[in-house]
């Protein structure tokens, strides 16, 4: 079974995260980049498909240069090559342009089964990517999987959504996204992050993949953003200490509110 | 004026309160036009508020494979209502499946895709709050329809009168090989709090609630409150409370009126997810605790003993 797994490094939720002020891109440079860990998730799935079906499993990665750190992190945990889409001219692309490059690149991969994704990663949140890419391929899309089992002609998930738990399936290749729920990542031994360094990791441009500049980045994006702002802070508010009245006195305060 | 196509979420017969505000939203920016897309007898039940909120169209896409495939149909009945209306916009609730149906709206009708919305202008310029509401962006599309995914509860619904012209329109039949069946549904369990991105005030537990039965102090003070019960990434790891209920960057964001937080130390990844909230209340017994520096009312102590006093004292009001 062939698996590809999306991946993308993300500005670490833990540190500071901002726009640029010159073009309001991610300001890449201000955050520690990690692997978004619901992308660990995803490498993870698809290494347990690998160990139940066989198969080799493929990393495609959209992203500057910099990103071959997240790359690295998902070989080391056992993914077996990657492609790694690096240009220029993808600076500023939006969702709409990276589910483009991220099919393009896909397609140049020969009879991949399955994609797997993180369903959502925590930088963008347009949580829409997945859906998009197999729009693109024309392929089923199984999103929002807490669950996943595949016997390498089909594939089947529990879907977790607002609405309930689903049960979806579908015939390969077909696309499926992860939740966080999903499993819990394995850590790279010493032998996986040593033997990561020897893997293929092919760097392709915007045309190897088969697109045009002038489709992709930020001058030709169909979307723009006209502002962006830090927000404004939020004013100090009051701390108590509970003194044995401390449910009274929220309620005094809800209610000085006009909440209560 | 263009129409604006907005897509009714519905459950189990009835509008969900983010299609009402949808439709506020869409009037700004041209002549509303809702689009169900459900089994058959869907719309009939829905028309009544769609009308109250000014919906001078109803397109009505009906059949049997509506419920029984994953998005879809729902992406193929808009495109085709894209192509046929020329609209200025197509809205779409910020849901998990709203924004799957978004992005690929967008990807197959070439339009600009905008993606959780807080507000929108009549010129179609749409305001983001980002990264957990540290930073806020407004953007616009540059193509002749923009896609437009909404946060549900960022616009205020109001009533307005429209024709409410019902138009059926056709479910494209769905092609098994190319997309996912649904083989079964468990419905989450409604219950009788609000829904959590719908709700006025949330009342959340995190690790330091403890345990799965001591959730139930945190949901006597939500239901004296009339709120939803939510809960950190921790509470939901310990198998303390349901996934559905996270609060966060990988769960829900909400923006309640109030927003009460016991036993969470607010981490940033869980203050993405509520620190637009207008006012914040928290219970730790940390003065340390992080979540104090966004609180309006920060109560240092146990909230075994704050929060059932607190509960006391509501109803005792109420009464
Ligand atoms: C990529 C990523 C995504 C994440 N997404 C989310 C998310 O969506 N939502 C989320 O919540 N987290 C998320 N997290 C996890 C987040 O970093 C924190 O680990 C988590 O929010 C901690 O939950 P907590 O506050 O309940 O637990 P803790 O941090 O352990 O805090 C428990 C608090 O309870 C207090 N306490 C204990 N006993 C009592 C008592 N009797 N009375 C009063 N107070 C008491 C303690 O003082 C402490 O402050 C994410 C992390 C990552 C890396």
């Amino acid at each position: 079974m062939n698996i590809v797994v999306l991946v993308k490094q993300v500005p670490d939720t833990w540190s500071e995260r901002k726009l640029s002020d010159a073009d309001h891109t991610l300001d890449r440079a201000s955050a520690d980049a990690v692997l978004d860990e619901i992308n660990e998730r995803a490498v993870e799935e698809a290494l347990l498909a690998k160990e139940a079906q066989g198969g080799e499993v493929t990393v495609v990665c959209m992203g500057p240069e910099r990103a071959n750190e997240a790359i690295r992190k998902a070989l080391s945990m056992g993914a077996d090559s990657a492609v790694h889409v690096s240009d220029e001219a993808l600076h500023g692309s939006d969702a709409v342009q990276t589910a483009r490059t991220l099919a393009a690149a896909i397609g140049t991969l020969e009879s991949v089964d399955l994609v797997i994704a993180g369903n959502e990663s925590t930088d963008g949140r347009a949580g829409a990517v997945p859906a998009m890419v197999a729009e693109l391929l024309g392929w089923p899309q199984l999103t929002y999987a807490r669950k996943l089992d595949t016997d390498g002609q089909s594939v089947s998930i529990e879907r977790e959504s607002d609405a309930g738990v689903a049960t979806v399936e579908a015939n390969l290749p077909a696309l499926v996204s992860v939740t966080e729920k999903i499993n819990e990542p394995r850590y790279p031994s010493f032998k996986g992050i040593m033997a990561a360094k020897k893997k293929p990791v092919s760097t392709l441009s915007v045309a190897d993949v088969g697109l045009s500049a002038d489709e992709v980045g930020l001058g030709s994006a169909p979307t723009q953003v006209v502002s962006s702002a830090p927000a404004p802070p939020k004013e100090a508010g009051v701390k108590v200490t509970d003194e044995g009245e401390g449910g009274v006195q929220i309620v005094e305060f809800l209610s000085g509110q006009k909440l209560v | 004026m263009s129409e604006v196509l907005v897509l009714v979420d519905h459950a189990a017969g009835e509008v969900r309160k983010v299609t009402l505000e949808l439709l506020t939203a869409a009037r700004r920016l041209g002549e509303p036009a809702a689009v169900v897309v459900g089994e058959s007898g869907t719309a009939g039940k829905l028309a009544d508020s769609l009308t109250a909120y000014g919906a001078s169209k109803i397109y009505v896409a009906e059949s049997a494979e509506a419920g029984q495939y994953l998005i879809t149909p729902q992406v193929d009945v808009l495109a085709s209502l894209v192509s046929s209306a020329q609209p200025a916009a197509v809205l779409v609730p910020a849901s998990i499946d709203g924004k799957e149906i978004a992005g690929r709206l967008a990807v197959r009708t070439g339009s600009g895709l905008l993606s959780e919305a807080v507000d929108l202008d009549a010129e179609g310029v749409a305001a983001h709050s980002l990264f957990g509401g540290a930073y806020q962006a407004s953007a616009k599309a540059t193509t002749a329809t923009t896609v437009v995914t909404v946060l549900p509860g960022s616009v205020e619904a109001e009533a307005a009168s429209g024709a409410g012209e019902q138009v059926t329109a056709e479910v494209p039949a769905q092609d098994a090989g190319r997309a996912a069946t649904v083989t079964g549904h468990q419905p989450a369990e409604a219950g009788d709090r609000p829904e959590l991105t719908e709700a006025g005030v949330v009342v959340s537990g995190g690790r330091g609630v403890g345990s799965a039965e001591n959730f139930a102090v945190i949901e006597k003070l939500a239901d004296s409150l009339g709120a939803a019960v939510g809960a950190s990434r921790a509470a939901v790891d310990s198998g303390y409370y349901p996934p559905q209920f996270q609060v966060g960057q990988t769960g829900k964001t909400v923006s309640p009126q109030l927003y009460v937080a016991l036993g969470i130390s607010g981490a940033i990844q869980h203050r993405a997810g509520m620190q637009t909230s207008k006012t914040i209340v928290a219970v730790n017994k940390d003065p340390e605790a992080p979540i104090f520096d966004i609180a309006d009312y920060g109560m240092v102590g146990d909230l075994f003993k704050v929060a059932p006093q607190l509960t006391d004292e509501v109803e005792k009001r109420k009464s």
